[in-house]
C-alpha cells in the first residue's frame, strides 16, 4: 500500500510543480491577470462553480450524452464488428462502405446532422455514437479475425457449434482489441462532445466554456478544460481495469 | 465405440487415396515418414478437409456430417490449448459444451487429472506449463467428451524419454479400458511397435 502511495505521489510530483510555476509567472511575470489567471484564482471559480451547482449540472448533461452516445456506438460497432469479423461474406459485402466511411471525421458530421435532426438532445448523441461506432467495428473485427483458427478447429471437435465456438472462444480472445478500441474511444467522445456543445448545445461543458469566452472568464475556461481532461483520464482508466479484470489472469498468468 | 471405413478418400491437393478399415476398439497406428500425408488421413476421419470418396462409422456415412458432431476426439500435433482458460476449464471445455451438470464435470476433469497426475496445475494456464505439461493436459482434454473414435497426431513428439514412456503406458490403459477406436500418427517405430494392434503404413 505504501509502495502504491509512494508511486502515486512520484506521478503527481510534476504536476504539481506545474501547478507552482504557473501560479508564480502569472503573478508576476504576466501584467494582465484576467486573461492568465493563476492557479488559486482558478481553484477559487473552481469552489464557486461546484458549490453554486453549475458545474455539476453541465458535467451531468455531458456525461449523459457521452453515456448514451458511447454505449449505442460501442453496441452497434461490436456486434457488426464481430459479424463482419467471423462472416467472410458480411466483410466482403459492408467493408467497402465501411471504408468510405471511417476516415469522415466525427465533428465532421455535425453540419449534416444539424440539418438533418436539427439542434436537440440528440445532436450530440449522434456525434458520439459515429466517435465510437466506426473504431469499435474495426477494433472488434481485428480482434475477431486474429484469433487463431487452430483454436476454432479445436473447439469444434469438442463439440461445440458455431455460437459456442464464437461465445467461448473467439469472443474472450478478442477482448484486448475490443479494449483497445473502447479506452481509445472513451477518451474521443467527450473530446467531440465539447466539440458539439460548443457550436449548437446550450448546456454541458462545450457550452459552459463558450459561456467563459463570451464573458471573458479564462479562469471558467481553465477549469473546464480541466474537468474535460480529468473526465477522459477517468473514462480511460474504468475501461483499462475493467480489461485487466477479466483478461490479466490469462495475459499475465505470471503476475 | 464405432468401425470406422475409409474407402478411396482423396482430397484435392493429394495424389493418393487413402483405403482402411478400423475395428471396433482397436488401435491402429498410421506409420510413415514426416510429409507422408498421415495427417492428411486424419483430418479427412475428422471432416476437417473436404475429400472424395466415403467415410464410414458402423457402416452409416459420415460424408455429410459437421466435425463437431462426429463424436470424434483430435489430439492435434499442435495441442492447441485455450490460452484463456485455466488447465481444469480446459479439460472441463468439451464436458461444458455438452450441457453436462457441474458435479458431475467436476468429479470426471478430477478422476482425469488424478490419471494424468496433472491434479497440481488446475488453475495454471496453458502459458505456463511446460511442454509434457501441455501435452498430458490436451490428453486429458481429449479423453473427457468420451469420444467413440480418437484421432491422435504424434502426441508423444518431442518430449522426454521418461515422459513419453510414461504417458504411452497411461494413454493405451485408458484407451483399453474406454475400449476406443484410435488412429494414431506416428513416425516413432518403437511407438508403433509398442502401442499398435496393428499398423498402416503411409
Amino acid at each position: 500500500m505504501a509502495k502504491i502511495i509512494i508511486s502515486y505521489l512520484n506521478t503527481l510530483k510534476p504536476v504539481i510543480l506545474l501547478f507552482i510555476v504557473w501560479e508564480i509567472s502569472s503573478r508576476y511575470f504576466f501584467p494582465d491577470q484576467s486573461l492568465f489567471p493563476p492557479a488559486s484564482q482558478v481553484f477559487k471559480c473552481f469552489c464557486l462553480l461546484v458549490s453554486e451547482g453549475l458545474l455539476f449540472n453541465h458535467v451531468k448533461a455531458s456525461f449523459l450524452r457521452v453515456a448514451a452516445g458511447f454505449f449505442l456506438g460501442a453496441c452497434t460497432g461490436l456486434v457488426l464488428g464481430i459479424a463482419m469479423g467471423w462472416n467472410e461474406v458480411i466483410r466482403s459485402n459492408i467493408s467497402p462502405i465501411i471504408s468510405i466511411l471511417y476516415p469522415i471525421p466525427a465533428i465532421g458530421w455535425l453540419p449534416l446532422f444539424i440539418l438533418w435532426i436539427g439542434i436537440n438532445e440528440l445532436l450530440p448523441v449522434m456525434i458520439v455514437f459515429i466517435c465510437a461506432f466506426f473504431p469499435m467495428l474495426y477494433n472488434t473485427m481485428t480482434g475477431v479475425k486474429s484469433v487463431d483458427l487452430s483454436l476454432v478447429k479445436a473447439s469444434k471437435m469438442l463439440g461445440a457449434s458455431e455460437w459456442q465456438v464464437l461465445t467461448t472462444i473467439v469472443l474472450p480472445l478478442a477482448l484486448p482489441n475490443i479494449f483497445t478500441g473502447l479506452k481509445l474511444e472513451a477518451g474521443m467522445a467527450w473530446r467531440v462532445i465539447i466539440a458539439a456543445e460548443m457550436v449548437a448545445i446550450s448546456t454541458g461543458l462545450g457550452s459552459l466554456l463558450m459561456k467563459g469566452e463570451s464573458l471573458l472568464r479564462v479562469d471558467i475556461i481553465i477549469v473546464c478544460l480541466l474537468i474535460l481532461s480529468l473526465l477522459c483520464f477517468c473514462s480511460e482508466k474504468i475501461f483499462l481495469l475493467i480489461e485487466n479484470k477479466l483478461t490479466s489472469k490469462w495475459r499475465n498468468p505470471d503476475a | 465405440m464405432p468401425e470406422i471405413k475409409v474407402c478411396d478418400a482423396k482430397p484435392s491437393f493429394v495424389e493418393r487415396s487413402y483405403s482402411l478399415k478400423v475395428d471396433r476398439g482397436e488401435l491402429r497406428v498410421i506409420y510413415g515418414p514426416t510429409g507422408s500425408g498421415k495427417t492428411t488421413l486424419l483430418n479427412i476421419v475428422a471432416g476437417l478437409i473436404a475429400y472424395e470418396g466415403y467415410v464410414f462409422f458402423n457402416d452409416v456415412p459420415m460424408d455429410c456430417v459437421p466435425p463437431q458432431k462426429r463424436n470424434i476426439g483430435y489430439l492435434f500435433q499442435g495441442l492447441h490449448l485455450f490460452p484463456h482458460l485455466s488447465v481444469f476449464n480446459n479439460i472441463a471445455y468439451g464436458l461444458k459444451i455438452k450441457k453436462i451438470p457441474p458435479e458431475k464435470i467436476k468429479e470426471q476433469v478430477d478422476e482425469l487429472m488424478e490419471l494424468f497426475e496433472i491434479t497440481h496445475l488446475e488453475n495454471r494456464y496453458p502459458q505456463n506449463l511446460s511442454g509434457g505439461e501441455k501435452r498430458r493436459v490436451a490428453l486429458a482434454r481429449t479423453f473427457a467428451p468420451r469420444p467413440g473414435v480418437l484421432l491422435m497426431d504424434e502426441p508423444l513428439n518431442s518430449l522426454d524419454e521418461n515422459i513419453v514412456i510414461r504417458l504411452r503406458r497411461q494413454f493405451k490403459r485408458l484407451q483399453r479400458k474406454l475400449i476406443l477406436t484410435t488412429l494414431y500418427v506416428t513416425h516413432d517405430s518403437e511407438e508403433c511397435i509398442e502401442l499398435a494392434d496393428n499398423i498402416y503404413y503411409v
